[in-house]
């Protein structure tokens, strides 16, 4: 009745690294840092993450800061680089390319765009999070954007 | 007419387990737990909220066939399932009070238009949002950029 499948302690690992993506997402954190806080290879981490979440945990948490950062640019009275650093990127250059390819338009013209949000944080937090449907398709990624290509 | 919402039903991996956590860790009361067969009816509620019970159901037969049930229990360990909102009067002292009994947390207490607001796992993985809400929306409010929310010390 009460079943527990093995690959049931497996996505639960994964969620758990997940999670920590989606808590310490403004913190220094890679994928080799979540990966070994998971007790995963970076490999293994990247190949089993990607088939339960249908993309590379690097994209899942750029995925995460560039929707924090949508988050910051519609409410908060901070500029385009102190946002970009405080949701965890280190240069102002992948900030802004990375924000174009997930949102399709550059930050300061999103901000130019967006009125302040309504909808409860927690729900963009979850649903927003790195899984953007704008996005094409998980598999058309450049190569070295996180996955292990 | 509908008078009101009494029942709402979460997906859990283990009622036994669930049970426990929502008694014992989130502090709800236990409303009923009986069985009818193999068929277990568990619920739950917030003791201030006797019109509102939450029923703790396993994905399994008769409910679901059984390669339904194994994608909803998938989909729980995955941590996509989101379950709802509990309401606190005290979202910091909640939130203290639920971590302390190893509660897990996916956010702590942020500032929010509508409150203070975070966010936690039952046992299953299933997630909740824990909103302290403000008398009134408050569009002005500051949204706290959470810098330090990220950081658990």
């Amino acid at each position: 009745m009460t079943r527990t499948a093995p690959d049931l302690d497996h996505l639960r690992s994964l969620r758990q690294a997940k999670d920590l993506m989606d808590r310490e997402w403004a913190q220094p954190l890679d994928v080799d840092a979540v990966a070994a806080r998971a007790g995963y290879s970076r490999n293994h981490f990247v190949r089993s993450f990607r088939a339960a979440y249908g993309q590379t945990p690097g994209r899942y948490l750029s995925g995460r800061r560039i929707e924090r950062a949508q988050d910051l640019l519609r409410n908060a009275n901070l500029t385009v680089t102190e946002i970009c650093f405080l949701v965890g990127f280190s240069s102002l250059g992948s900030f802004c390319t990375r924000f174009k390819e997930q949102v399709g338009v550059t930050p300061a013209e999103f901000r130019r765009a967006s009125p302040p949000a309504v909808v409860p944080g927690c729900f963009a937090l979850m649903h927003a999070g790195g899984f953007n449907p704008r996005r094409k398709s998980v598999f058309s990624e450049k190569p070295g954007g996180g996955a292990r290509s | 007419m509908i008078t009101g919402l009494s029942i709402a039903t979460v997906w859990v991996l283990d009622q036994e387990s669930a049970k426990r956590f929502y008694t014992e860790k989130l502090g709800f009361e236990l409303r009923t737990d009986s069985a009818m067969g193999d068929f277990r009816w568990v619920t739950v509620g917030a003791k201030d909220q006797p019109g509102l019970e939450i029923t703790l159901m396993e994905p399994a037969a008769p409910s679901l066939d059984p390669e339904s049930a194994e994608q909803v229990r998938s989909l729980l360990a995955k941590g996509v399932l989101g379950a709802g909102v509990l309401s606190t009067d005290d979202c910091h002292a909640t939130y203290r009070e639920l971590s302390a009994r190893g509660v897990e947390f996916v956010q702590e207490p942020t500032n929010r238009p509508y409150g203070i607001e975070a966010l936690l796992r039952d046992d299953s993985g299933n997630w909740f949002s824990l909103t302290q809400r403000h008398e009134q929306m408050d569009p002005t409010a500051e949204w706290d950029p959470c810098v330090e929310g990220g950081s658990r010390g």
